[in-house]
């Protein structure tokens, strides 16, 4: 399978010389198309770092990173906005809606910052709202929404435009349980369904049991990596916790 | 075309919360306009050519003041949208994530603030154009003109130029934006405002030591321009007190910052009162951040106060003076005798046959140019000055000459001192209306009110100087010099008048003439009269006589007018620019804290805190971040008003309680409105939904 995104032997520094800290020390990893990977370490470990450098928030310090071929490490001015609003979507844990704006618009912005045609965009954007169960909302400001509908609009947003990967950053981070299930059994359905690579950032080890891959993480280096393979659910999840178990740290928190 | 609709949503949103700006934005806009239009305003005044003159030095001034008026304006208008823009980093964090270019953000800051420089300045320029309107009265009763025929008047010229320069001015905040757009990274912008500030806690000795020496600066800078300004003739005795002032201001500032919290712990009585504790946190955390501000805006406050109550004092003094200093409509004087003094005279670029053919009072000599003056009198007095080379100001000041010539070296002590009978005097005092005297016999008075004049005679007057006249020896009869004056004119310069008794008095050293009184002819006409009366100097006659020069109230008006309105205006411009700017600053800093506290607030809710105890927590933040610069402007303004005072000595002080009162109305309107509007619209950020 073709390899959608590539991390190749990043470092990326905090801080002067004298009083310096490796968020993350020599990393790599790759990500195939369609694959739904949670990236989870205790607070500190580097995950947060990892998510931003990749989804070209921040830069790294050395090292490349390769998204469909192609070095994001060394993209700037056009070619990074239009690598962002073609290629990446973003997911936030506290949403990063505009509350100028109803879901509806939210959702259509990234569509009409790519130039789309009004029909096309009204078209995708009620297909999306389908798919993630958002249609009574379009219409309401994101104050009027509860947090699970913010996240869910956040995730139409991220996906409307068919992005090569979709980043998402402690995305039931602000729900309750119920909300969180439902997001991510949405997560599932767009990665199954209409195959979306997923790249994902969580402490929770609930909601890295959704994914088909984790990659543990410590100290910014790849602390060990379990794959879900034919396993339910719920057997995942145990292993999860095993791993969990074995880092220590706050991520017993979690459970 | 979504670009344009995102901005629009934008200001809608933040017109809300950001009234203030747009308030601001729109009066600053509407002052603009109303100083630039009082061109216009003037012209349909009739006014005399040489007031016409000065009217147009106005304008000139004005206008050179509009500029620097414009650069504090852009000042204020750069900072509030570079601040309003920090507001909105995780906005345009959003946007970048979405992909959209650095330019197209631009082009969205673009649209608002064109959106907001045309509503601000159409808004603006209607404000304006309605209060010129007013302005008008205002000006027409500094020129004392007729307002029967009132008319709107609108300036096209000042309308295309408040256009150009705030034009230019959201010209500038738009590359400022997109400077600042194109500087900004996305990791800052999404995870900023998450970066808590640290609150770190001043050292309290250090706090304690330099509130110390900043407040023996201050004492040492208030000396020096309250109490000893008897040398501060050079521009640099008055900087550098203001500028170890404003050292002192910004020290006070920080060390009271680092000292209120540890103080208000300590009496815990107090600090663990209802919200107490929470106000005083969050006050103490605000002010360590906004020491400089707080300092700018003081320092402004303190300008604004002095240049109000300056001006408004030489205006009103003005207006009181003129009333009292030129209390009749005319005063004609001519020298008589000039012969005996032919050299003096000359001095004066008079000619010989002028001189010569001195002798006769002004009647007489208004008939020698073929005017009978006294046919335009419903009221007059005739009455004479004597002088004599035997009474100059080295005799009146006597023993005490030689003291008073080493304090005040160039004075002309070889000037004779004019006399007067004290009938005479008498009767010029019962027309003006002042104080009229007795004399015994053997007796002199003193008439002066020129202040400086007046204390030095007064240490002789003291010292019960004899003074020796027509063989005859004269004691003073007060201890200091009396008010009184003869000739009229706008300020008080009548440098002593001695009054005696009318018998002692040599006819053969009359010096000159004096015909003062009251028109019979109508006001409108008086100009044409005296239009025709300074025609007369133009006539052959006026080659071998001299004409009376006349000093008469419309004059005086005139000259004096002009230079009032042009000091008021000009003090009215910057100060109200001044107190607009400082406390829209102020304002936007606490609405944009406002929208911080909203979590905070909840927070108080959820533990219970009804909203009557939030919303006087609230208000009291507000208040003192208000009220904290405005205190020590004001004590500063205290002995700034004591050195305006010895300052505008000339123009009288006996307005500065009144224009006192009218600076702190207009503080008090201007300034509190602030104050008032950054509650309510505080109050409703932090409301709940």
């Amino acid at each position: 399978m073709d390899s959608i995104l590539k991390v190749d032997k990043i470092e990326k520094y905090y801080g002067s010389r004298s009083s310096l800290t490796k968020a993350i020390d020599n990393l790599s990893f790759e990500v195939e198309k369609g694959e739904f990977v949670a990236i989870m370490g205790v607070s500190g470990s580097g995950k947060t770092t990892l998510l931003n450098v990749i989804s070209t928030i921040d830069s790294v310090t050395s090292g490349h990173i390769y998204v469909d071929g192609k070095d994001v490490t060394k993209l700037k001015g056009n070619d990074l906005n239009k690598f962002r609003r073609e290629e990446l979507g973003f997911i936030f844990q506290d949403f990063n809606l505009l509350d100028t704006l109803t879901a509806y618009e939210n959702i259509a912005l990234a569509l009409s910052i790519q130039n789309v045609n009004a029909y096309v965009i009204d078209e995708k954007v009620k297909q999306v709202a389908k798919e993630l169960d958002i249609k009574e909302v379009l219409k309401k400001y994101p104050y009027q929404m509860s947090g699970g509908q913010k996240q869910r609009v956040a995730s139409a947003r991220a996906i409307v435009t068919d992005p090569k990967l979709v980043l998402a950053d402690e995305p039931t981070g602000a729900l309750d349980s119920k909300s969180a299930k439902m997001l991510l059994e949405r997560f599932n359905y767009l990665n199954e369904s209409l195959k979306a690579t997923i790249l994902m950032v969580t402490h929770d080890a609930f909601t890295a049991s959704y994914a088909s891959r984790v990659i543990f993480i410590k100290d910014g280096k790849i602390f060990k990596e379990i794959h879900k393979g034919d396993d339910t659910r719920k057997i995942f999840f145990e292993k999860i916790i095993d791993v969990v178990t074995l880092l220590g740290g706050d991520l017993n928190d979690a459970l | 075309m979504m670009l344009c609709k995102l901005s629009f949503r934008n200001i809608r949103k933040s017109i809300k919360d950001y009234a203030i700006y747009f308030f601001t934005l729109i009066l600053g806009v509407a002052i603009f306009y109303v100083f630039n239009a009082l061109e216009s305003q003037t012209i349909l005044m009739k006014v005399s050519s040489s007031t016409n003159d000065l009217i147009k030095l106005m304008m000139t001034m004005l206008s050179s003041v509009s500029v620097f008026v414009s650069f504090i304006l852009g000042f204020l208008i750069i900072y509030a949208s570079r601040f309003l823009m920090k507001r909105r980093n995780k906005e345009f964090g959003i946007y970048l994530t979405l992909g959209m270019s650095k330019r197209k953000i631009s082009f969205i800051l673009f649209f608002e603030t064109l959106f907001i420089g045309i509503f601000s300045l159409i808004v603006g320029l209607i404000v304006g154009v309605i209060l010129s309107q007013f302005m008008s009265l205002l000006v027409a009763n500094m020129f004392e003109a007729d307002l029967t025929d009132f008319t709107f008047i609108f300036s096209s010229k000042a309308c295309i130029k408040t256009a150009i320069y705030f034009g230019i001015m959201y010209a500038l905040v738009m590359i400022f934006n997109t400077y600042s757009v194109s500087k900004c990274k996305l990791i800052d912008l999404l995870y900023k405002d998450k970066k808590s500030e640290t609150i770190k806690l001043k050292n309290p000795y250090l706090c304690i030591i330099l509130f110390i020496i900043a407040l023996i600066m201050l004492i040492w800078a208030y000396h020096k321009v309250a109490f000893d300004v008897k040398r501060v003739l050079a521009l640099v005795d008055i900087v550098i007190p203001i500028i170890v002032g404003s050292v002192a201001t910004f020290l006070i500032f920080w060390s009271l910052s680092g000292l209120i919290l540890r103080i208000a712990i300590s009496i815990k009585k107090y600090y663990y009162k209802g919200l107490n504790s929470f106000t005083l946190r969050q006050f103490s955390s605000k002010i360590n951040t906004t020491v400089f501000s707080t300092t700018i805006i003081c320092l402004m406050l303190f300008l604004t106060i002095c240049l109000l109550s300056a001006c408004l004092t030489i205006k009103n003094s003005m207006n009181a003076n003129i009333k009292e200093l030129a209390p009749v409509d005319a005063e004609f004087v001519v020298s008589l005798n000039m012969d005996r003094d032919y050299d003096y005279y000359r001095g004066f670029g008079y000619n010989d046959n002028q001189i010569k053919n001195s002798n006769s009072n002004v009647t007489e000599r208004f008939k020698i140019f073929d005017f009978d003056i006294l046919k335009y009198f419903k009221e007059y007095i005739e009455v004479n000055m004597y002088a004599t080379p035997e009474l100059t100001m080295n005799n009146t000041l006597g023993s005490k000459l030689d003291a008073i010539r080493q304090s005040f070296p160039f004075l002309a002590y070889d000037t004779m001192e004019p006399i007067m009978k004290i009938s005479e005097y008498n009767k010029v005092a019962k027309l003006y209306g002042q104080k009229q005297y007795v004399l015994d016999k053997d007796e002199y008075i003193i008439v002066a009110d020129f202040e400086s004049m007046v204390k030095i005679r007064n240490i002789s007057l003291k010292n019960k100087e004899d003074i020796t006249l027509f063989n005859h020896t004269l004691k003073p009869k007060y201890k200091s010099c009396m008010p009184g004056f003869v000739e009229m004119s706008s300020n008080h310069i009548n440098t002593g008048i001695i009054l005696v008794n009318d018998d002692i008095v040599d006819e053969n050293y009359i010096y000159e003439n004096y015909l003062i009184g009251n028109y019979n002819v109508k006001k409108e006409e008086i100009k044409n009269l005296e239009n025709k009366i300074n025609d007369l100097d133009n006539s052959d006659k006026a080659n071998n006589y001299l004409l009376p020069s006349g000093s008469t109230k419309l004059s005086i008006k005139e000259a004096t007018i002009s230079l009032t309105a042009m000091v008021t205006f000009i003090g009215l411009y910057l100060g109200i620019i001044f107190l607009i700017s400082s406390a829209a600053i102020i304002g936007l800093k606490e609405l944009s804290e406002s929208t911080d506290n909203k979590e905070r607030f909840k927070m108080l809710r959820k533990l219970g805190a009804d909203e009557k105890m939030i919303n006087k927590a609230l208000f009291r933040q507000i208040a003192v971040f208000f009220l904290l610069p405005l205190t020590l402007a004001i004590i500063h303004s205290i002995f700034g008003i004591i050195f305006e005072i010895q300052i505008l000595e000339i123009f009288g002080k006996e307005k500065l309680l009144t224009s006192i009162i009218m600076t702190a109305i207009f503080i008090v309107f201007i300034y509190g409105g602030y104050l008032l509007i950054t509650y309510y619209s505080s109050k409703n950020i932090i409301k709940e939904r």
